[in-house]
């Protein structure tokens, strides 16, 4: 079974996407997965055809008015405060996290569990690499029950996986790399650049997973990011330019690797490592 | 009729707390025996819907009139549903805000803030 390579950074637009969408089509075959449910772009550099789509539903509970007798034993129990009993029983939809509880406690069996909708996934196919993006419904709180889905597609895929995940350090982000092999992650070479790479580092410390850094946007200037990685030992795989001939064609919706880009051996070479680490 | 003021010790002089759901306690006056009394706030300590745990909590005290500098859509639409009526405080004394809302001087507060929740997954 091929590896899983997860792309991530403490902020957002430091170039996981760039990255991730290159590789992706670098390799000879590979499957590209938007975790980024909040913004997914990456399709807008495969515009893959599309040839699944999905609704991905959470249960919420409903309620049975004429079963409810106000015991409020649900309330009680639900540790995210997401039910309250006025005149009756008032339901959070956006605070309740679908954990069934309340469901299964209600003495009345007034409650049962219905579907909400929050987003959509889709699985499409641009030349060599199979798309799968999860999008989030705007207005929904949480994007981690896309993610599983998401995740869940390519549990057992044969060929490299390259997961773009969102940007920072919450639950999202931990829902992104929890299967990974192998970390990639992405910083600027500014002090704000260097202070989001620590954050994340932290988090892929917690969660014992091989690493290395991608210097992205890279000039003469002295790099706040490579000192960070030089003082704690983090290997770096590569340097990307601050280059305004990648720039336009990023800003253009155009893969490097795709175009006559001068340097896209910087993408080959990186690929190379990261196929030697998960080796 | 009880009313209740989030604050921020449990004492008579206390100031007023200004946030509604996450207060430390609240100071509620009985009107029949004019006693006040606090409780603690056991929602201020929530991960997330502590305004709406609040809310209950205040229900659970048959409480029927809130004075606060503030308050949540969530906690707002629990204590609506249970017809209690809310009231904008003025200035940081609680115990002048009982006196100020009994002699007819505070307004009912109709802007309700969108609340702090939904942050994070």
């Amino acid at each position: 079974m091929a590896a899983k390579i997860a792309v991530l950074s403490g902020k957002g637009g430091t170039g996981k996407t760039l990255v991730s969408v290159n590789l992706a089509l670098a390799a000879n075959k590979a499957v590209y997965v938007d975790c980024d449910v909040e913004e997914p772009n990456g399709h807008l550099f495969f515009k893959p055809t599309t040839i699944k789509k999905e609704d991905i539903f959470v249960k919420i509970p409903s309620i049975d008015k004429n079963l409810c007798t106000g015991c409020k034993k649900c309330v009680e129990f639900c540790k995210f405060n997401a039910l309250a009993y006025a005149k009756e029983l008032i339901v959070f939809d956006e605070v309740c996290h679908s954990c069934g509880g309340c469901v299964m406690i209600c003495p009345q069996k007034a409650l049962n569990e219905k579907d909400k909708f929050i987003g959509t996934v889709k699985t499409g196919i641009s030349e060599n690499v199979k798309t799968i993006t999860g999008e989030l419904k705007t207005g929904e709180a949480s994007g981690v029950p896309i993610i599983k889905n998401l995740l869940n597609k390519v549990k057992d895929e044969k060929e490299l996986v390259f997961i773009d995940c969102p940007p920072g350090s919450a639950c999202t982000v931990m829902e992104s790399i929890a299967d990974a092999d192998f970390c990639l992650l992405v910083a600027e070479p500014t002090v704000f650049g260097s202070h989001n790479l620590e954050m994340v580092y932290e988090l892929i410390k917690v969660f014992k997973k091989p690493c290395a850094v991608v210097l992205n946007k890279t000039t003469q200037e002295k790099n706040p990011s490579e000192e960070f990685c030089i003082k704690n030992g983090i290997i770096i795989f590569q340097k990307i330019p601050f280059d305004q001939e990648l720039g336009e064609l990023n800003s253009n919706g155009k893969i490097a690797v795709r175009e006559n880009y001068s340097k896209k051996s910087l993408f080959y070479d990186l690929l190379d490592k990261v196929r030697e680490a998960v080796k | 009729m009880k009313i209740a003021v989030p604050v921020n010790d449990n004492n008579t002089k206390t100031e007023i707390c200004p946030s509604f759901g996450r207060t430390p306690f609240y100071m509620i006056k009985d009107t029949v025996s004019n006693a006040f009394d606090f409780i603690v706030n056991e929602a201020a300590e929530s991960i997330g819907g502590a305004g709406i745990k609040a809310a209950q909590l205040l229900l659970d005290k048959n409480v029927e009139i809130v004075l606060t500098p503030r308050c949540g859509e969530n906690s707002a639409k629990v204590l609506a549903d249970a017809s209690v009526k809310l009231y904008r405080t003025q200035g940081n004394s609680a115990m002048e805000n009982f006196d100020l809302y009994e002699k007819g001087k505070l307004e009912p507060l109709t802007n309700i803030h969108p609340g702090f929740h939904g942050h994070g997954g």
